[in-house]
């Protein structure tokens, strides 16, 4: 009888499939690459083991889609051109700078 | 204070190259009025950095008023290999540091419930992924930003760190290494785990589930 998919007796297969099989990884050890892969720094034979990793895992593949989302949506939220200059520096912020740079020689 | 971007610095960086040059000469002549300039058209930006960083608007004041007399003493020192903002960006994050490291250590705060979730056979737990058009389905662009931001502001200090110099201020594992005194390969790992906190914060988000 085939384990349904995503049951405990499946996970322990899929578990014991990744770790023995030659050429496949874990997805343990799918996480220890996964910066370098997605900085685009993972030599090419560990990439190939990698990509081959996400098209046999789902849940690795889902993992990876959310990381890119979440990193992106990271990096956009500092990225806004609505918003408008910082004006509000405060001037004795500015003063105190032009004062100091006027009391003290150059070393 | 909002906080804003990397391209809001670009916006403000109004100096051609030849308006640059003239300006840092002006600077080393040790003139009044290029000083004044040079300090009004960068501490706006200088304190969005500021604060992106430290999260406060006294020490992110305290931050650009220490790097701009810096910048200013030792403008002589400035090979113009690299744009003045550039220098400046740098300057001002390495005093944000500076007033980090005064104010505590970087807690190595837990961050284990964040990061991936495996079971016993080293297989992944990972509900399927349904990318939703875009997050703004539900939410404004501005509540969505609001959103990741204060996830953002929720990762432990050691890992918001490394995400913001990385991502954020976009300097290199390098740079983070040597700005914050730890190996590279730690950079990394912090960056790592750091990016796999973000995503389980900001899971009801991408999945479009009530926050």
């Amino acid at each position: 009888m085939t384990p349904s998919y995503g049951s405990k007796a499946w996970r322990f297969m899929k578990g014991a499939m990744l770790r023995n099989l030659p050429l496949m990884i874990t997805c343990r050890q799918f996480e220890d690459f996964l910066l370098d892969y997605v900085e685009g720094s993972l030599p090419a034979g560990q990439r190939r083991v990698f990509e081959f990793h996400i098209k046999i895992c789902r849940e690795c593949r889902d993992y990876l889609a959310a990381y890119r989302e979440a990193t992106k949506l990271g990096k956009q939220s500092f990225d806004d051109p609505a918003a408008p200059l910082p004006d509000d520096v405060p001037e004795d912020l500015i003063t105190a700078v032009l004062e100091a740079r006027r009391s003290t020689p150059e070393p | 204070m909002a906080e804003q971007g990397v391209l809001q610095e670009e916006r403000t960086l109004s100096e051609t190259p030849s308006e640059e040059e003239e300006l840092v000469a002006g600077l080393r002549a040790g003139s009044d009025a290029h000083a004044t300039r040079f300090v009004r058209a960068n501490a706006g930006w200088m304190r969005a950095v500021a604060f992106r960083l430290v999260r406060d608007d006294g020490l992110a004041d305290d931050c650009v008023q220490e790097a701009l007399i810096k910048a200013l003493r030792n403008i002589g020192k400035f090979e113009g290999r690299s744009k003045l903002t550039t220098w400046l960006h740098r300057i001002t994050v390495n005093e944000a540091l500076m007033k980090l490291r005064n104010r505590k250590r970087l807690q190595e705060d837990l961050i284990d419930p964040l990061l991936p979730d495996f079971d016993e056979n080293a297989c992944r737990i990972e509900a399927p992924w349904t990318k939703r058009s875009t997050a703004e389905e539900i939410l404004s662009q501005a509540e969505q930003r609001e959103v990741v931001l204060s996830k953002i502001r929720d990762l432990p200090e050691s890992y918001r760190i490394v995400l913001m110099l990385r991502d954020i201020e976009e300097l290199d594992t390098a740079e983070v290494a040597e700005a914050l005194g730890i190996s590279e390969g730690n950079v990394k790992v912090r960056l790592h785990r750091a990016r796999a906190a973000l995503k389980k914060l900001l899971e009801p988000l991408l999945r479009g589930d009530a926050l």
